[in-house]
């Protein structure tokens, strides 16, 4: 099955929803409306031939600057036709929510909640949307392009006296 | 075979408590089960047959920190892990120590950002520092063989943690000093 095909039964269905197309060694990249997820995934999962059965990953990017400035980015696995398709939904930094998977597939419970944690992207109608990987006292969301790396100055021996006089050195 | 060879017919042999004491100790450290990263596979590595710590009385690594002597921080520490190192720690009996192996434990290492502890002595009081990335077994095994040299060193009744005493090594041939 190639990407053509699989890109006019998409039109055919959701004829408005796909914004932008892009294709690019070999991939079927689709970028699709807010609105229009959960319904594109439903009918792509259940599709009778297609039958994207699998979500391979869901993984949340900041692109600062730009509108809209988080992105949602889903891979869908077919196993019946080994075919790969990427699907992404913008969500704008004002209002930074998305549709969650986790009704259609158990596997985004996860990733939604990394995506969260690390972004602050929000997924409506997540069962427990809290944090994954971070300490839940964590402040902040660390892979946002805005939030500061955390750098540490670098101990040398021409510095280390200054260095160490501010280190928090545990006692016994 | 053993002492009542070495020491012929003698009837007893004279030493120092302290001396008893350290020995006993450093001839049965026993490291806790503890990995935290690649250099865990190292850990694990010296203490396999190739390498084999029982050699050094460090054969059983003790599931329990209640029963362990040694915390061995084997690779770098999350934020999030910090406070369960530290308890860890805690729940160990004295006397105890720690050698942070690797360079992600001594300071951080490449990981120079938010997710990493900045060297673990900001968490728990580390005795030796092992350098490397990871550090090969025999590097381990050094520092294990440092840590013993400061234990014998320690006086019964002092505490087990001193920081203003310091073994320093000059190594002659690549004239660097390295302080534990
Ligand atoms: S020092 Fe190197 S080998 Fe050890 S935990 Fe850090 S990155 Fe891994």
């Amino acid at each position: 099955m190639d990407n053509q095909t699989v890109l006019v039964q998409i039109q055919a269905a959701f004829p408005a929803t796909i914004t932008e197309i892009d294709e690019r060694h070999g991939d079927l990249k689709l970028r699709i409306s807010r609105e229009s997820l959960l319904a594109v995934m439903q009918w792509l999962r259940d599709h009778a031939e297609l039958q994207y059965t699998f979500l391979e990953s869901v993984t949340g990017v900041d692109y600062l600057g730009r509108d809209p400035r988080f992105e949602v980015v889903y891979h869908l696995f077919s196993f019946r036709h080994f075919h790969r398709l990427c699907l992404k939904v913008g969500a704008p930094e004002a209002d930074p929510v998305v549709p969650s998977l986790t009704g259609l597939f158990p596997t985004a419970n996860w990733q939604e909640r990394e995506a969260y944690d690390l972004l602050g992207i929000e997924f409506s109608d997540h069962p427990a949307l809290q944090r994954i990987l971070m300490p839940d006292d964590w402040i902040g969301h660390p892979l946002r392009k805005d939030v500061p790396l955390g750098y540490e100055e670098v101990a040398f021996t021409f510095n280390q006296d200054r260095i160490y006089a501010h280190k928090p050195f545990a006692k016994e | 075979m053993g002492l009542e060879e070495k020491a012929g017919d003698l009837g007893f042999v004279t030493t120092t408590l302290e001396t008893v004491v350290n020995w006993g100790r450093t001839n049965a450290m026993w490291p806790l089960t503890f990995g935290l990263a690649c250099c865990a596979i190292e850990m694990m590595g010296a203490q396999s047959s190739n390498y084999d710590l029982s050699r050094f009385g460090m054969e059983i690594n003790r599931p329990s920190p209640r029963q362990a002597d040694l915390l061995i921080v084997s690779g770098r520490l999350s934020r999030k892990m910090a406070p369960v190192v530290r308890r860890l720690y805690d729940q160990m009996s004295d006397p105890k120590w720690v050698i942070a192996m690797g360079d992600c434990a001594s300071c951080g290492g490449v990981y120079n950002n938010y997710a990493i502890v900045q060297g673990v002595d900001e968490i728990v009081p580390v005795d030796v520092y092992v350098a490397g990335c990871p550090p090969r077994p025999e590097a381990l095994i050094d520092g294990i063989m440092r840590l013993h040299a400061k234990v014998m060193q320690e006086k019964i009744g002092g505490k087990a943690h001193t920081h203003e005493e310091q073994i320093v090594v000059e190594h002659k041939d690549t004239g660097l000093i390295q302080v534990t």
